[in-house]
């Protein structure tokens, strides 16, 4: 693993000032406290413990976080519908999630975020469909409630096999004053289901970020006590949180945990059901991946049921190992001792994949923008690969995941927060990377300039990602990416050398 | 252990093997889904003509809409202008849900900036918002021109957007002459085909108004492809087919080479095809031509209110819908269609003729935007098949007369249907109930082809999942080639498949068909 390396910290204070250079001076000033050069741990804190449960810390990475977007600029950051239908709520397969107002928040989220599942879409599943109210200008003037009883009604008669609905409200919804929580008391009752409504509009917080935690307070304060749950628990129960089963990641998780003797009892929320939701309390452990989009149903399950919580990284095998140790440690010698022979059994496979593309990866440089926590938790397993991190951003981290990454970014890393669209292009431009890892509106300006790219949101229509056999198909991505010939062909022949001589004659 | 170095499974081959398998269906103990039996007798029920009864009673819930929303059609329409940024006043998130949607289809960059209102603007409007919005806008990136348009936030607090862009020239935003055309384009009207027609509108308006019409129009068309995911292709197409008849035109929104920028190095940022100088000297062309009727109605009437001719077409494909447009703009210009014109419309009848048995007598479901609908049927019904069930969420009352009169002029047509306001699980009931070949639309199709066994074939937007399609006309002679091609390539496909069994169906594996 490639961990001693640093970046060219003064050239990034550099490329930063350049930067902001073209802001108006107002705007330079926010945005300046967004952008950073992170800075050595121990020179910063001389003499302080680098070292914590979460492992050494190699830099400080201080920028201003979940704050509101400058207008104009093109932020890259998303809304809280798609925090909370996108995110959470959408994967649980087998409830009916409502778009509730105007068509369009649906239909560019549909089938976007590759939450796998296994099910029979339209019948007694519902994640690869787009369930809208159709707000129209009369719903706008008189109010959306009537109409979303009768929404729920419809469902229940051509889909009963649901076993809940979510109402997502759009923008238009909290504006109009609507009463959707009275509407889905109603119909719960009526219906004898679950109706859950979330109060998600897209004007509501800075980005994403709220909106995940409305969806975490809405499954605390509507799914959670409200029927009795059969379940007999069992000493190595789990629920494996944020995990949105993108690409499979998941499963490719489930296994090593089952692997291990561990009862995954709950998936949240990719390929989940409503029951696996409901139980999760009577779970003994909660695992979180995504710390961002659910740490808040974590601390409330801690505080109310007692079930303690514990961050892991499923991405590439030093974290993966770690991580499976961590979890080990918690339950004790039985798991630990599980844990050694999955370590050991999965090595043989993990070094034939290091092998065969450390040489083709090693030295390369790659700089990240995603959303709350694979910025930093992809990191290691670029490095399990000899790859280096020349920067590092999110679209809606918190201070505390700022924090976090510290434990992986090494110093002189540029750090970009919310960054914006003339910000990134700057940056790599300036940095000229070998890989870029980021969403779907980077990468076609990215790859334009002739800089390979990865989607770091979906997997590029790949994946899974996680797990040991993720490992080996992100290796295998990463590869393919930057090692395609089309990224020789982008000059012509005949313009290389003096462009102006055959121009001018 | 399913995965090994040598051979790396991704998703597809790696959740078949045993171990996920296994593990998959442990899975279910924890789940308490339905049982089987439920799940297949309720499969079965949704083929039914009573559960389409049910559906088609429906009257609030909306599943699978083939629409989306006003803004997308004017950032659309934005993309089509001479370095021209889209902004969109309002939240967002949905300026980052339609710049996704747009690449996702194109597979290039799509620009556009938000003024990013948040609770506080919910409250006491978005003002400040548009004020330094648009200055940053101008200041990080450059361009000539800035298009505002609103998302649903934005109307439904009644923010003024004229009112608006003028205090932030006040305030310095952008300098006072700086070209800041707006249009209201609320989500909860109409559909994104709505959203273009008020963004061209309003970008007419704004060249316009100060101007005056001369006493002598130019002998010029403007003329407005209308939203189209095959814009790079067809608007290029119809740029040839204007050239060959020496025709004095300006495009108005021409995004062809802004989805479609080469790569050598440089992103260009900017690639719109209208000139702004163009659009202004657009009030003197003697006619404006819509090449989608339902995506321009409102800037047609402003057009004849300014004293244009106007003309509109409905995506013209095919046959008797290029003759009808190449005729339509050599009488408003006065130029002839020339002889080479006259050979590639007798090559695609060639075509036609050659391959009429494989498509006399299809059956043809069909679905997509208003004017899509109407030129696919059209088509549909010139090689002898019969568009059976036609179905644009987006169209009206008004598009199924349209749509009823076309399916009068064939026999074709007469067992045919239009279904406006209908979705895509409208659609699910009747691909089960009356059967057709083919079903034609875009790739949200797919789940319809898995449910119900109809063979999809995608042509028109969104296309997602498969690659460069857009690239490639459907308009004219030659874009009806590749329409009649693809059906064919399709049509012949399932005919192998359908015969390929060795020592059993073979015998029909014809070599020469």
């Amino acid at each position: 693993m490639t961990t001693d390396y640093e970046n060219d910290g003064e050239a990034n204070e550099k490329f930063i000032e350049e930067v902001l250079a073209q802001y108006p001076d107002k705007f330079a000033k926010r945005r300046r406290k967004h952008l950073t050069v992170a800075k050595s741990a121990a020179e910063e804190h001389p003499g302080v413990a680098q070292e914590s449960e979460e492992g050494p810390l190699f830099t400080e990475c201080d920028v201003k976080s979940n704050i509101k977007s400058i207008p104009g600029v093109m932020t890259i950051r998303g809304c809280a519908y798609a925090g909370s239908k996108g995110v959470v709520w959408g994967p649980i397969k087998d409830m009916v999630h409502i778009s509730h107002g105007p068509v369009g928040c649906g239909q560019y989220s549909w089938s976007q975020r590759r939450n796998y599942y296994i099910g029979t879409t339209g019948i007694d599943t519902f994640v690869t469909m787009q369930f809208t109210s159709d707000f129209q200008e009369k719903d706008i003037v008189f109010g959306g409630d009537k109409k979303l009883e009768k929404v729920i009604d419809e469902i229940e008669t051509l889909f009963p096999l649901n076993h809940g609905i979510s109402i997502q409200s759009e923008c238009p919804i909290g504006l109009i004053g609507d009463d959707i929580e009275a509407v889905s008391k109603k119909k719960a009752k009526e219906h004898e289901t679950t109706v859950v409504p979330v109060r998600c509009e897209g004007f509501r917080g800075v980005s994403q970020s709220l909106g995940h935690h409305i969806a975490n307070d809405a499954i605390r304060d509507w799914v959670f006590d409200k029927k009795e749950v059969e379940w007999e628990a069992g000493p190595y129960d789990v629920n494996v949180i944020g995990d949105y089963n993108i690409g499979g990641d998941a499963w490719a998780s489930r296994i090593l945990l089952e692997e291990i003797g561990l009862r995954v009892c709950g998936n949240w929320s990719g390929d989940a059901t409503l029951a696996e939701i409901e139980r999760a309390p009577k779970a003994k452990l909660n695992l979180i991946h995504c710390y961002r989009s659910m740490n808040y149903i974590c601390r409330h399950m801690e505080e109310k049921y007692g079930v303690a919580w514990m961050e892991y990284n499923f991405f590439g095998p030093s974290q993966i190992e770690a991580s499976l140790r961590k979890i080990g440690k918690h339950f004790g010698p039985e798991i630990e001792a599980n844990v050694e022979k999955v370590i050991a059994k999965y090595r043989p496979m993990v070094d034939a994949v290091i092998a065969r593309f450390e040489p083709r990866l090693k030295g390369k440089k790659v700089m990240l923008y995603v959303g709350g926590l694979r910025p930093r938790h992809v990191i290691t397993a670029y490095e399990d690969l000899g790859m280096e991190i020349a920067g590092t951003g999110y679209e809606f981290a918190h201070n505390d995941d700022y924090q976090r990454t510290g434990h992986y970014v090494k110093k002189g890393t540029l750090i970009y927060d919310d960054v914006t669209g003339y910000e990134l292009e700057k940056f790599i431009e300036k940095v000229r990377p070998d890989l870029v890892g980021s969403g779907i509106k980077e990468k076609y300006p990215v790859q334009k300039m002739g800089i390979p790219f990865r989607q770091m949101h979906s997997w590029d229509y790949s994946g899974p990602y996680h797990g040991y056999d993720g490992f080996a198909i992100f290796a295998r991505d990463m590869d393919l990416a930057i090692n395609n010939p089309v990224w020789d062909l982008f000059d012509a022949p005949w313009t290389k050398g003096d462009e102006m001589a055959v121009a001018a004659e | 252990m399913p995965q090994s170095a040598e051979k790396i499974l991704d998703h597809a081959p790696l959740f078949r093997e045993p171990e996920y398998k296994e593990m998959l269906a442990n899975k279910k103990m924890f789940e308490c889904g339905a049982s089987s039996g439920e799940v297949d007798d309720m499969v079965e029920y949704t083929k039914t003509k009573e559960y389409q009864d049910k559906n088609f009673a429906r009257e609030a819930l909306v599943v699978n809409p083939a629409k989306a929303c006003q803004p997308l059609g004017a950032v659309f329409a934005a993309n089509g202008f001479e370095k021209t940024m889209s902004f969109v006043h309002g939240s967002q998130g949905c300026v980052a849900y339609y710049r996704s949607h747009l690449s996702r289809h194109f597979k290039e960059p799509c620009s556009a900036v938000s003024s990013s209102m948040t609770e506080d603007a919910a409250v006491f409007g978005g003002l400040n918002n548009m004020i330094d919005g648009l200055a940053n806008t101008y200041s990080l990136y450059q361009p000539s021109m800035i298009t505002v348009s609103t998302t649903c936030m934005a109307e439904v607090i009644g923010d003024d957007l004229h009112g608006f862009i003028e205090n932030a020239k006040t305030k310095g935003s952008v300098p006072a002459d700086f070209d800041v055309p707006f249009a209201h384009t609320p989500a909860f009207v109409g559909s994104h085909v709505d959203g273009y027609d008020n963004a061209i509108k309003g970008i007419l308006e704004h060249f316009w108004k100060p101007l005056t019409r001369a006493d002598v129009p130019a002998n010029s068309v403007n003329i407005i492809p209308g939203f189209d995911g095959y814009c790079v292709g067809n608007n290029r197409e119809l740029k040839r087919i204007l050239g060959m008849m020496g025709v004095s035109y300006t495009l108005i929104s021409d995004a062809s080479d802004q989805f479609d920028t080469p790569s050598d190095g440089d992103y260009r940022m900017y690639s719109g095809g209208t000139k702004l100088e163009d659009v202004k000297a657009g009030l003197n062309a003697k006619a404006t031509i819509s090449l989608q009727h339902w995506n321009t109605r409102k800037t047609l009437d402003y057009c004849a209110e300014k004293g244009q001719e106007t003309a509109s077409f409905n995506y013209p494909m095919g046959v008797r819908a290029t003759d009808a447009l190449l005729m339509k703009i050599s009488e408003i210009t006065g130029k002839s269609i020339p002889e080479e014109l006259r050979m590639e419309r007798g090559r695609l009848v060639d075509a036609m003729a050659d391959s009429q048995a494989y498509l006399h007598g299809k059956k043809y479901a069909i679905y997509g935007d208003p004017d899509f609908v109407y030129a696919m049927a059209k088509f549909i019904l010139e090689t002898g098949g019969e568009p059976i069930h036609c179905l644009a969420t987006n169209g009206s009352k008004d598009w199924a007369e349209d749509m009823a009169k076309l399916f009068a002029t064939s026999p074709f047509g007469k067992d045919c249907k239009a279904y406006p306001g209908k979705d895509l699980w409208h659609m699910r009931s009747l691909l089960f109930t009356e059967k057709v070949d083919l079903l034609i639309g875009n790739s949200y199709g797919k789940y319809l082809e898995r449910d119900t066994k109809t063979p999809l074939l995608r042509m028109t937007f969104p296309v997602f999942d498969r690659h460069h399609h857009h690239r490639f006309p459907l308009w004219g002679y030659q874009g009806g080639l590749r329409v009649l091609t693809a059906l064919l390539d399709k049509f012949f496909d399932l005919y192998d498949d359908d015969t390929n069994v060795a020592a059993e169906t073979d015998y029909s594996f014809d070599l020469t068909r």
